[in-house]
């Protein structure tokens, strides 16, 4: 009988290659033959590969799991979805499904929100960009706006005029909190008075009520502590404002950044071992707010958190399109989906997972997308068997920040399939054709091919 | 000068290197090409050889046997 058949390879043996735990990283590998019970191989049978695949399953439970966290600690607490984070109207609505309100920073998504049947006043109308019509439909819709600038006030003391009503507004302040780079671009500063000549200045001009104040202080923030620092300050400048300005602050919003279970590439170590639950990010928020609230006083707390909660449930399956060997001794796959698709590429080191078990040891490989470009890679020093052509290769966690920030170039983006909870399988973004990308192209006539 | 004819090969998979006190390992196909390479056999009846003992289409072995040389070379052993 023939023996099986394995690709042949060579090593060459280094010392100072064994991993910690003592095991060789020549054997250890992962496969993933399903997601959430659905074969790789269906999947792909059915809608193609590249693919996004994104577990309802998933989203749920972590939304789930993060509120509680917060709720079962402080009496009212609300999540605004980060629009931005990702804005398919699935996942979108699945987080409505569940309460979050819209957290949305431009015209586009504010539109969105609304088409969803978002009513205004559960829209957060957060960013640098608020072009007047806008914001004015915004506030004639009672959203809450979170104003950024000194111009946008202006703008919203006039609208406040045109509509014939004292709008409502939030104020957006950024402080120093530990955390760098300090994300002092958006809204007022704290530190310097400025969010203050805010206040007198709305004051003064008699038609917006002062009734929240926000800050986002960046993303992928590994240290809880800075969320503290960032609850003292604000606490303590929304009894100030009450006590001299006379605006009682509703609630306090802390934006985003808790970090998911993704590998910075920056961070030597695996995220299990430098990101801390997300309960230890809620006992620190709330324990601040006990700390600095008087007692009995319970402001809404809302919570703007994007890619904690929806990183995890989103793959993206490849298939391997070739191999080669480079000069320096690697192994080379081209697999179909690149850093086109993969926007989080530039800081994160994906999960790579093979979607069969494959016999032989691994060897140093480099995996690169389908464009042709030479920075599309996906990653460039991981292990891996040999792959045949055609193995599926399924890139995870990308749930956040990439069906929004992707690329419509040199490729057609894929289907976008989202798993339900009772094993559905629907497309919730079709793969694109030339049709979408000739659609809004002109050709002048003269120009035209005869 | 090429490096293979100097290699000590063993039946596990070693494989020494005397002119630069490097080793390697390779798997049992890997060995086989080696072997087949140091007794300066041609590629095709190193290929039919694979093919025989063990299960794998010749196309795969052909493009198999091609890339193990590149990476012989990258180590220069070849
Ligand atoms: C104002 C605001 N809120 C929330 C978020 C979501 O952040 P994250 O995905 O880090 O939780 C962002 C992201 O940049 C933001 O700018």
């Amino acid at each position: 009988m023939k023996k099986s058949y394995e690709k042949p390879i060579i090593l060459k043996l280094q010392t100072g290659f064994m991993n910690k735990y003592g095991s060789t990283p020549y054997y250890s590998r992962k496969t993933r033959s399903e997601i959430d019970g659905v074969p790789i191989d269906t999947l792909v049978t059915k809608f193609g590969s590249p693919l996004m695949v994104f577990s309802e399953s998933s989203i749920r439970r972590t939304y789930n799991e993060v509120f509680r966290a917060f709720s079962t600690r402080y009496p009212s607490v609300t999540f605004g979805w980060s629009y931005k984070t990702n804005y398919l109207k699935a996942i979108c609505s699945i987080f409505h499904q569940e309460g979050a309100l819209a957290e949305v920073v431009s015209e586009m998504e504010y539109e969105k929100a609304r088409k969803l049947g978002i009513p205004g006043k559960n829209i957060i109308f957060n960013g640098p960009h608020k072009p007047f019509e806008i914001l004015k439909r915004a506030a004639s819709e009672n959203s809450m706006i979170h104003i950024d600038h000194f111009d946008e006030l202006m703008e919203l003391e006039q609208i406040s005029q045109q509509l014939h009503k004292p709008v409502k507004v939030g104020l957006r302040l950024n402080m120093e909190t530990g955390i760098h780079p300090q994300w002092s671009r958006f809204g007022f500063n704290l530190d310097t008075g400025q969010a203050l000549d805010a206040v007198k200045r709305m004051k003064h001009g008699g038609k917006l009520i002062l009734n929240g104040l926000h800050c986002h202080l960046g993303t992928f923030i590994l240290d809880p502590q800075a969320y503290a620092e960032a609850i003292k300050k604000m606490v303590a400048f929304a009894y100030e404002i009450e006590t001299h300005f006379g605006f009682k602050m509703e609630y306090l919003d802390i934006g985003g950044g808790f970090p998911s279970q993704n590998k910075l590439k920056s961070s030597y170590l695996p995220p299990e071992l430098t990101i801390l639950p997300l309960d230890e990010y809620a006992a620190k928020i709330t324990n601040a707010l006990y700390e600095n609230l008087r007692p009995g006083d319970y402001p809404r707390l809302i919570i703007e958190t994007g890619r904690a909660l929806v990183d995890e449930s989103g793959y993206m399956i490849t298939t391997v399109i070739t191999s080669k060997r480079l000069p320096d001794g690697r192994k080379a796959y081209v697999v179909d989906g690149g850093i086109n698709l993969l926007f989080t590429s530039f800081w994160y080191k994906f999960n790579l997972e093979i979607d069969r078990e494959v016999p032989g040891v691994n060897e140093p490989a480099v995996v690169y997308g389908p464009l042709c470009m030479n920075i599309d890679a996906i990653d460039e020093g991981t292990l891996l068997p040999s792959l045949p052509r055609g193995a599926r290769l399924i890139v995870s966690p990308i749930g956040a920040y990439n069906v929004t920030q992707w690329m419509q170039f040199i490729e057609y983006r894929p289907n976008v399939v989202l798993i339900g909870q009772q094993g559905e399988l629907d497309i919730i973004r079709e793969r694109e054709d030339l049709t979408d990308i000739d659609r809004r192209e002109k050709l002048p006539p003269r120009l035209a091919y005869k | 000068m090429n490096r293979l004819t100097q290699l000590a090969l063993s039946d596990e998979g070693f494989v020494f290197d005397p002119l630069t006190g490097e080793s390697f390992t390779v798997n049992p196909t890997g060995l086989t090409i080696l072997r087949g390479l140091k007794a300066d056999r041609s590629l095709e009846s190193i290929g039919r050889e694979i093919s025989d003992q063990f299960e794998a289409l010749p196309e795969e072995t052909e493009r198999d046997i091609t890339d193990f040389i590149h990476h012989l070379r990258t180590y220069h052993l070849l």
